[in-house]
């Protein structure tokens, strides 16, 4: 394992900005694994931390591949995660927002150029990312569709739910976007949670990462964890649930339940007089995919996705 | 007339309104709508749209059509003292034309295009943010130039800048409205959390000066309007910071600067030592100037209009 420095910069009152890059093996440029991106994405660069670690034990033993080179980044934003932001704190710019980067740009475009320069020419690239709307997901592998998105592939992680998803003019500026288009096969990783740390979710994400390194030759490695057939969807299939009424939210299903038409989901409740203003219900058959997780919701805001079975 | 154009509820007793008020006098039938507040740090449309519904209402004979403002686009964000939406990653001037099925965020930008489309001119007013400090300003996507520079030419702001096309502006408000046939100005000026007062009442004569060429203001005493220099993408040159600090200037926005010339110092202030001295590459129009003083590697301290190379 080789520890390299990505990107540096002087900051006028804090320590060296630095972002560092763990490397395993040797020769081709074959799988690039981004974590923390955002200030608050903890649980991603703690499955870093620990792919690490694993990576280490694996490099000790011989189990990486002869001529592979796999490349960790642990966190892409050290900065913001120590003072508690999510974005950048000098302008709260999003740095996973502004890919491809530019190199002669404001200071996110350039930390984003010098992450893009190191993983362009990588053949797989897996970012642990979160989503732009707060709550909790099903473990799952996202692509946007670029026309460029391996479906394949992806269903080597083994992840219960592989996800596609038609790009926005907003997502032009993501990670996965632009890897996809610069000809790495880019997949990013849900693992469920963003500011708290799940082990449970993180020990099947950390699994499925390994065996698809493992499938795809990268690794020698005997996976013992869950591996599912993935069910492949486009999130504008999946069912959307929004709240009749703001208020507080009790959630009573979790996410990854299978839910029956009628069935009660959440309980939406007068913030006041403690009376139940909306029971939201199942509208469909399926799995719950995406639930909200902040205690108290606004009206017509998005509580579910469900996938209908 | 005082209508509410989005109405929820937030969680507890409160409810959530983007309002507008509609003036409307004579038998013309434009519509001419100014909107603000889409980010909650821009404070300089607060008083455009003041002076404007003030002066209109006021005189509301010399009105022919009808005129709707709407000063907050953003309600929550100017309460909190923020560019963004509350609780909501993206930036709201990149998520038009919204969607009636998507986050509460969507769904307001939706009914905002909504409300606003089919409009004859809307005139969308920003004063660029906390960091940076603008010369009051035109911007026009290269690919409404020949439609809207003509429009623009008769607001009284002293610059055009027809910028290029990029993928994540397509998300915006103005280029919502300028693809589905409504045309749009989008003027920025001034800097973040304030209001420049000789700045706010320039744009409110400029926007009677435009109603009154549209046929739908009539007044004698228009103020006298200076053509503005009107720029192009490729002609403006980026001065981003070399190296982290504090960045001291002399100068303000909207002043010639000579090929060399000292824009300002990056300075060190525990060892008091002088760390970048960021000049002019060429002689111009320097329209952007920084206004807040501590920069990292690659934050923006200026924009000048070469107008050398024409
Ligand atoms: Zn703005």
């Amino acid at each position: 394992m080789r520890i390299e420095t990505i990107f540096e910069m002087t900051s006028p009152y804090r320590d060296k900005f630095r972002i560092s890059g763990y490397k395993f093996g040797s020769g081709e440029k074959t799988l690039a694994i981004v974590g923390a991106m955002r200030g608050d994405e903890v649980q991603q660069q703690y499955i870093c931390s620990q792919i690490v670690k694993r990576l280490t034990v694996l490099e000790q033993c011989g189990d990486i591949t002869e001529g592979k080179c796999i490349l960790v980044i642990p966190s892409c934003n050290p900065f913001s995660m120590n003072v508690s932001r999510r974005f950048w704190a000098m302008d709260n710019t999003d740095i996973n927002r502004m890919f491809p980067g530019y190199d002669q740009g404001e200071t996110t475009q350039r930390i984003a150029a010098a992450i893009f320069n190191t993983l362009i020419e990588y053949k797989y690239g897996i970012q642990l990312a979160s989503f732009y709307v707060p709550g909790n997901f099903v473990p799952h592998v996202r692509m946007l569709r670029t026309g460029y998105e391996d479906i394949d592939t992806a269903c080597l992680f083994g992840m219960k739910f592989v996800t596609t998803c038609e790009p926005r003019p907003f997502d032009t500026t993501l990670l996965n976007y632009n890897w996809q288009l610069w000809n790495t096969k880019a997949f990013s990783v849900y693992a469920g949670q963003t500011d708290q740390i799940d082990i449970e979710n993180s020990e099947t994400t950390i699994d499925a990462i390994l065996r698809m390194m493992s499938r795809t030759k990268i690794i020698h490695h005997k996976s013992i964890a869950i591996d599912y057939r993935s069910i492949i969807a486009d999130e504008g299939e999946l069912q959307h649930i929004k709240a009749g009424h703001a208020g507080i939210l009790y959630r009573v299903q979790r996410v990854g339940s299978r839910v029956v038409p009628g069935d009660t989901i959440a309980h939406i409740i007068h913030p006041y007089n403690g009376q139940i203003l909306e029971e939201v219900k199942a509208t469909t058959e399926g799995i719950i995919f995406f639930a909200h997780h902040r205690p108290v919701v606004l009206q017509n805001a998005l509580l579910f996705m469900i996938y209908s079975i | 007339m005082i209508k509410t154009i989005v109405s929820t509820e937030l969680p507890v007793d409160e409810q959530f309104r983007i309002k507008k008020n509609v003036l409307q006098n004579g038998k013309g039938g434009l519509r001419f709508c100014v909107v603000t507040g889409t980010h909650g740090d821009e404070l300089e449309g607060q008083m455009v749209c003041y002076e404007l519904a003030k002066l209109v209402g006021e005189e509301l004979n010399m009105l022919n059509g009808t005129l709707e403002i709407y000063p907050a686009l953003n309600p929550l964000g100017i309460d909190t003292i923020q560019r963004g939406i509350p609780n909501f990653d993206l930036d709201m001037n990149r998520i038009f034309p919204g969607d009636p099925h998507g986050t509460m965020a969507e769904q307001t930008a939706n009914a905002i295009i909504e409300d606003i489309k089919g409009a004859d001119m809307v005139i969308d007013i920003h004063s660029s943010n906390l960091y940076l400090r603008e010369t009051p300003q035109v911007r026009i996507n290269v690919q409404n130039e020949d439609s809207l520079v003509p429009y623009a030419k008769l607001l009284g702001m002293d610059f055009v800048w027809v910028h290029d096309a990029a993928t994540v502006l397509e998300a915006t408000l103005a280029h919502t409205l300028n693809t589905n046939g409504t045309p749009c100005l989008v003027v920025e000026m001034g800097v973040g959390q304030r209001i420049n007062h000789k700045m706010c009442r320039r744009l409110v004569g400029g926007i009677l000066n435009l109603m009154q060429s549209m046929g739908m203001w009539s007044d004698r005493k228009m103020p006298d309007i200076t053509p503005p220099l009107i720029c192009k993408g490729n002609q403006v040159s980026f001065l981003n910071a070399e190296t982290s600090g504090v960045f001291l200037t002399e100068l303000k926005c909207g002043v010639e600067v000579d090929k060399g010339e000292t824009i300002g110092l990056i300075v060190d202030p525990l060892k008091g030592k002088v760390l970048s001295t960021v000049t002019s590459p060429q002689r111009g129009y320097l329209f952007t100037i920084r206004a807040y003083p501590i920069v990292y590697e690659g934050s923006l301290m200026a924009r000048i209009y070469n107008y050398e190379e024409i």
